[in-house]
């Protein structure tokens, strides 16, 4: 029971925070985009690519598609590791 | 009235918010926790994307597009890398769920919480 | 699996794993990339084994050739990443070279596949090291539980 009551209380008061937030904030359909109309009109003559998103993952961005392929490497050889190590225990 | 209709997309995005944060704060069951996770991610992928989208614009690729009123590229490769790092994450916690399941013969994470070993 | 699935599959999934490498080698000129077309091979994958069983999958896919292929992948990328150091880590380098060199102009266009400098190669990286890594993930985790499956 006071445990539903907590959760009842945290989600009211998050849910208002949020809803206040989403009210307020800047008006859907207008960002600011100094920055992306900068990329969608060169991002065909500096990286030859068409698609300018595919420009902004590999080339303008692509530290962050390194850590990407990072994370998705340590994820991959996580699974396989965990899985591996109850197979062993299992022949043993 | 009208701003508050306008923002209907941000009041999606806060009640998914809310769904997860529920679904993560009432279920015990792992399994279900690992449901809320990804509705929660979801929510945020959603946000990007409003984020980046602009009045009457067309997806950022140049081959046979009607125009070159585009919406915003970098929230959109954002979303890309947070949709890839989901997935990642995603199954690397239902792979402990199992691993937790086969140790324990639970996936309730009050009981299992208390099988030690 | 039924009859129907398993041949439903058989009809499906050579054209599953084709418009993932579709999708990889496109990624530069229409919507798509090495991680939308590397999932889309891996739901191939995943298929296969919905329809065969982890155990059949596994005669011919074998869990060690994929993390060379995740590795293989992962190595490309880092490399060409630093083959642009001359300029800059990430350096578009191949941009007006006669490898992937065309330079579109601003503007609409039918699409050439022969622009983007390094990014289609990246493409080709980033999608090998996430079909070995999806197709890994899953066929993994397949195997497990149709273990624990037959010890019960």
């Amino acid at each position: 029971m006071l445990r539903k009551v907590a959760i009842g209380l945290t989600l009211i008061a998050f849910g208002v925070m949020f809803f206040a937030a989403a009210v307020t904030i800047r008006p859907f359909g207008e960002p600011p985009s100094a920055m992306d109309d900068y990329i969608i009109e060169h991002s065909q003559q500096e990286t030859g690519a068409n698609n300018a998103v595919s420009a902004v993952v590999f080339d303008y961005r692509g530290y962050d598609t390194l850590g990407e392929a990072t994370i998705l490497f340590a994820a991959a050889t996580a699974v396989v590791m965990l899985f591996r190590k109850r197979k062993d225990e299992a022949s043993d | 009235m009208s701003e508050f209709l306008a923002n209907i997309p941000f009041l999606a995005v806060a009640a998914l918010i809310c769904v997860a944060l529920y679904i993560m704060m009432s279920q015990r069951n792992l399994i279900k926790v690992v449901m809320g996770v990804v509705i929660l991610e979801s929510a945020v992928n959603l946000f990007l994307v409003t984020l980046g989208y602009r009045e009457g614009g067309v997806a950022p690729i140049f081959t046979n597009a009607p125009g070159t009123l585009m919406v915003l590229p970098v929230p959109q490769a954002l979303t890309l890398t947070s949709i890839v790092i989901g997935v990642a994450t995603t199954a690397l916690m239902l792979s402990m769920i199992m691993l937790i399941y086969r140790h324990t013969g639970e996936t309730d994470a009050e009981k299992s919480r208390k099988v030690k070993g | 699996m039924s009859k129907i699935v398993r041949t439903v599959a058989k009809l499906l999934t050579p054209a599953i794993l084709l418009f993932g490498l579709y999708v990889i080698m496109h990624g530069h000129i229409t919507p798509g990339g090495g991680f939308q077309g590397g999932a889309v091979f891996a739901s191939g994958v995943a298929l296969l084994i919905v329809a065969f069983g982890a155990g059949r999958v596994e005669q011919f896919l074998k869990e060690h050739q994929l993390s060379m292929l995740e590795s293989g992948g992962g190595l490309l990328f880092i490399g060409l990443a630093f083959a642009g150091l001359a300029t800059a880590f990430f350096y578009n380098f191949l941009v007006g070279s006669p490898i992937f060199g065309h330079v579109p102009a601003f503007g609409p266009n039918p699409g050439d596949i022969w622009t983007g400098g390094t990014i289609p190669l990246m493409n080709v990286a980033v999608g090998m090291k996430v079909i070995a890594g999806l197709s890994a993930i899953v066929l993994v985790m397949a195997l497990a539980s149709s273990k624990q499956g037959e010890d019960e």
